[in-house]
């Protein structure tokens, strides 16, 4: 299965690249005109398609960036789309704490200046059974992993969205605990196909996509992919999530995307993809088993969902 | 002091109004307007809409215990006919459009899923409430039975808020709303009845 992003893109020429593309929209990518500095990226969709699996098509800028599910921004797929507009991404700053040599803050901008940035097309599968094919750029989380130096007490690591209820309406509604935590097993946030994901099309990432740093776990329901990241901690111990905080009997720690473990109101066999009328089957691991399973294999996913 | 005549003279206006929006829908849906995820989108749609008629019929009767309104009641068939016509449509898109009359997944849905079930079962309440809906119906039922028969609105508005509140994942304000609507309704038919003077035997 092809995955990872051949394309590597140095962080300057990703900055330009940027810049210059700044503003424009899913307009870009149809225009006809092509300018060079950012050809690789809005016009030329190759360098994305020369990642895809045969059975996969991606979907459009409009398609990823309209409907979300982000309650920090309303419960509706629509609602971040909609009330992100007065969210800030910048400046931004993520600190990292728990069992590392030492504490710290990071300032985003360095953090990127330090890592490479590159295109991985992922299959993005919601627990609510509908999916999409998104071109991200991001780096490793392994990368940042490697400058935060943990502990090799550290087993877990932890992940908290902002909260910034002026800025994002959603939470001034408590329809879940604020803020949004999720985390990772050391072994799976070490996983090459883990990113941190600070952009999408070519384009800064979007507020309503999780500005300006975002987790990608393809392999999991993207409920794990947690958006809007200020601050990561390592620990001994698994660590509450979210959503499993919630309703632990629907949503578990690990999330594997696992068409055999059902929801316990809907069925995880099959998936509508965004832009397709018929479902389709839905694939272990979310199609990455090649690259995942060895993770689990002492573990009962029916247990351990 | 609204009569009959001026209830039953709102019919057509009413008739389009509620006919409207699934006209509506079904030409966003062909014409590719109805966002990025059509099918659910429509279905939620049509559930929602056949939801909030259902609480109108119930409040219908509730309303017609005021005097000057009393013939408000002449509205309720119309009303709860719609409220089958949505939920059919709902069904249906469920079953053609979601599912693509996958039969055998389908039946596993309803047995299996609390929610659907719950759905499934309400939308079997509403035929005989339907198809008994005709004057000529209640003539031949005789008004006791036919009352009875139309008793079956009470499950059928109790399961299809349920339908709707399990099926929402984390701000359930909405369906919480609807359900705290129906319960005050069935608690005033309650409190009426309570309180109704016993006629001599």
């Amino acid at each position: 299965m092809k995955i990872l992003g051949s394309e590597i893109t140095p962080y300057k020429t990703y900055l330009n690249r940027r810049k210059f593309i700044k503003g424009s929209l899913a307009s870009a990518m149809l225009a006809t005109v092509t300018s060079s500095a950012f050809a690789n990226h809005d016009s030329d969709l190759s360098i994305y398609t020369k990642n895809l699996n045969e059975n996969d098509k991606l979907n459009s800028y409009e398609e990823i960036t309209t409907y979300n599910n982000f309650y920090e921004f309303g419960t509706h797929k629509k609602h971040p789309h909609l009330n992100s507009g007065n969210f800030k991404p910048r400046p931004w700053t993520i600190k990292i704490g728990g069992l590392v040599k030492k504490p710290q803050t990071f300032d985003l901008e360095k953090i990127l200046s330090n890592v490479t940035i590159e295109d991985r097309v992922y299959r993005l599968r919601c627990v609510e059974a509908w999916s999409m094919v998104i071109p991200w750029q991001g780096f490793q989380l392994s990368e940042l992993i490697k400058m935060a130096e943990p502990l090799s007490s550290a087993k877990y690591v932890q992940f908290v969205t902002v909260f910034r209820p002026e800025e994002m309406p959603g939470q001034q509604k408590r329809t879940i605990i604020w803020p949004y935590r999720e985390g990772l097993r050391m072994d799976e946030a070490m996983n090459p196909l883990t990113i941190l994901a600070t952009g999408l099309y070519g384009h800064e990432m979007p507020n309503q996509n999780g500005a300006p740093i975002r987790l990608v776990v393809p392999w999991k329901y993207g409920f794990k992919s947690i958006k809007s990241i200020v601050e990561i901690r390592f620990l001994d111990t698994q660590p509450e999530t979210s959503w499993e905080t919630l309703a632990p009997w629907e949503y578990g720690f690990y999330a594997n995307v696992n068409p055999n473990v059902n929801h316990p109101r809907w069925s995880q066999g099959t998936e509508r993809r965004i832009g397709e009328f018929k479902r389709r089957e839905t694939l272990m691991f979310n199609g990455y088993e090649e690259e995942v399973a060895h993770l689990y294999k002492d573990l009962d996913l029916t247990k351990f969902y | 002091m609204f009569s009959t005549k001026n209830f039953n003279r709102s019919k057509p206006v009413l008739f389009i109004l509620i006919l409207f929006p699934s006209l509506l829908w079904a030409f966003q849906f062909v014409t590719g307007n109805l966002g990025v995820n059509p099918i659910e989108k429509l279905m939620d749609e049509l559930g929602l809409m056949a939801l909030r008629l259902i609480i109108i019929t119930l409040m219908i009767t509730t309303l017609s215990n005021i005097k000057s309104i009393k013939s408000i009641v002449v509205l309720r068939r119309m009303i709860g006919l719609f409220a089958f016509y949505y939920v059919c449509l709902h069904f249906s898109t469920y079953i053609i459009l979601d599912h693509f009359l996958d039969m055998q997944f389908i039946i596993q849905d309803i047995i299996k899923r609390p929610f659907i079930t719950f759905g499934f079962i309400s939308f079997l309440f509403l035929i005989p409430l339907a198809s008994t809906s005709t004057n000529n119906m209640i003539k031949r039922l005789g008004f006791k039975l036919w009352k009875k028969i139309h008793y079956l609105i009470y499950p059928v508005a109790i399961l299809a808020s349920l339908h709707f509140y399990v099926l929402v994942r984390a701000d359930k304000t909405e369906p919480v709303i609807y359900m705290g609507i129906i319960i005050l309704l069935l608690l005033h038919r309650i409190f009426k009845r309570l309180t109704r003077p016993q006629l001599a035997q």
